[in-house]
């Protein structure tokens, strides 16, 4: 595989990387909702899960980096540095998919255990929302996988290392 | 370095692989790896706690009920126990391969695999990590919102164990990191003795 298909091949899925973190933070951010329970009225917000805040936050930082990383010419050394913090970025999106499924789960099934009740039939909109983001940021985990893949084969068979 | 004597080229491997240097730092970092993970796993595997508990009072009688907090009460918790036990299998897996895997080197890409299978562990263990985090932030200060009560004011030992085994993940987490960066560089630095190529035959 020469140099070019291989370099296109890591651009396409940072790319496509970039779009999953960008969306699934804007539609984790943008989910609310208001419910009226018992004269009760309270709403639904991703800030008032620290699992969800997190999620947003790596995910902003995460699309941030791919399009900085997007920029950097193949010839630059800096290509190995892009290659190492891809690991630390690719750690932290499966850390925080992985955060806001398990909180998600609890919202969506309860702990009987804990007496935790699930909150989805109240907000049935907001957990639809939630869903879609966390759908977007498994796509996103996954991608950063293969981009991850892709950007250390190009830094590791470059003649002149070392 | 195998040029004399017309060595026919399968020959020209036999001496590479007696010559490449042992690791000792990143054997050294496995098995701290292997134990912080694998401390991890038991220590979150054996947190149970179980206590008396008064749930109400008719009249002047209290009526308890004995409740247990256990780790498979909460999928995250189990999930990060499932986790932490791959980690630690893969360390010790590795160590083994470190230590006596010279000769099973199929094709030339035992370091290509070794390098593969310690990204693919650190992203495993990361994800762990982060949801039981999470999972006992929530036991520990509960949600208000959401109208969910915390649990570590009642299962205050539950609680520090298991604070303890994310302590010993966390640790686990940070040099697989680090094992995995190494183990990457390490394709590169053997690269002139030819690893990343299989031999001609």
């Amino acid at each position: 595989m020469e140099d070019s298909s291989k370099r296109i091949i890591g651009l396409v899925l940072r790319v496509l990387a970039l779009g999953a973190t960008l969306t699934a933070a804007i539609v984790m951010g943008t989910s609310k909702e208001r419910a009226n329970l018992y004269a009760l009225s309270f709403e639904a917000n991703y800030s008032d899960t620290p699992a969800f805040k997190y999620f947003v936050i790596v995910n902003a930082v995460v699309s941030v980096y791919s399009l900085i990383a997007l920029f950097v010419p193949s010839e630059s050394s800096l290509w190995r540095l892009v290659a190492a913090l891809d690991l630390l970025v690719t750690l932290m999106l499966t850390s925080c998919i992985s955060a806001a499924l398990a909180i998600a789960q609890v919202g969506k099934n309860g702990n009987s255990m804990s007496g935790w009740l699930p909150v989805c039939n109240q907000v049935p909109d907001y957990c639809d929302h939630v869903t879609m983001a966390l759908a977007a940021g498994f796509a996103a985990a996954i991608l950063y996988l293969m981009a991850l893949t892709a950007s250390a084969h190009a830094a590791l068979d470059e003649d002149d290392c070392c | 370095m195998a040029h004399e004597n017309g060595m026919k080229p399968d020959d020209q491997v036999e001496p590479v692989l007696v010559s490449e240097p042992r690791e000792w730092l990143l054997l050294t970092l496995r098995v701290i790896a292997f134990l912080a993970t694998a401390s991890a796993t038991l220590v979150m595997a054996l947190n149970k706690e179980t206590k008396k508990l008064v749930v109400a009072t008719i009249g002047s009688t209290p009526i308890t009920a004995t409740l247990t907090a256990k780790f498979q009460h909460s999928p995250a918790f189990v999930f990060f126990v499932i986790a932490n036990a791959n980690a630690s299998f893969h360390n010790l897996l590795m160590i083994a391969v470190e230590l006596g895997g010279r000769k099973f080197d199929h094709k030339g890409l035992r370091l290509l695999f070794v390098a593969v299978l310690d990204m693919l562990t650190v992203v495993l263990a990361s994800s762990g990590d982060g949801a039981a985090t999470f999972m006992a932030d929530l036991g520990k200060r509960g949600n208000s919102h959401a109208r969910w009560n915390k649990i570590c004011d009642k299962f205050d030992h539950y609680c520090s164990q298991g604070g303890g085994a994310l302590i010993a993940s966390y640790v686990g987490l940070g040099l697989l990191t680090i094992i995995s960066i190494l183990s990457t560089m390490r394709l590169v630095r053997l690269k002139p003795l030819g690893y990343q190529r299989a031999p001609v035959p």
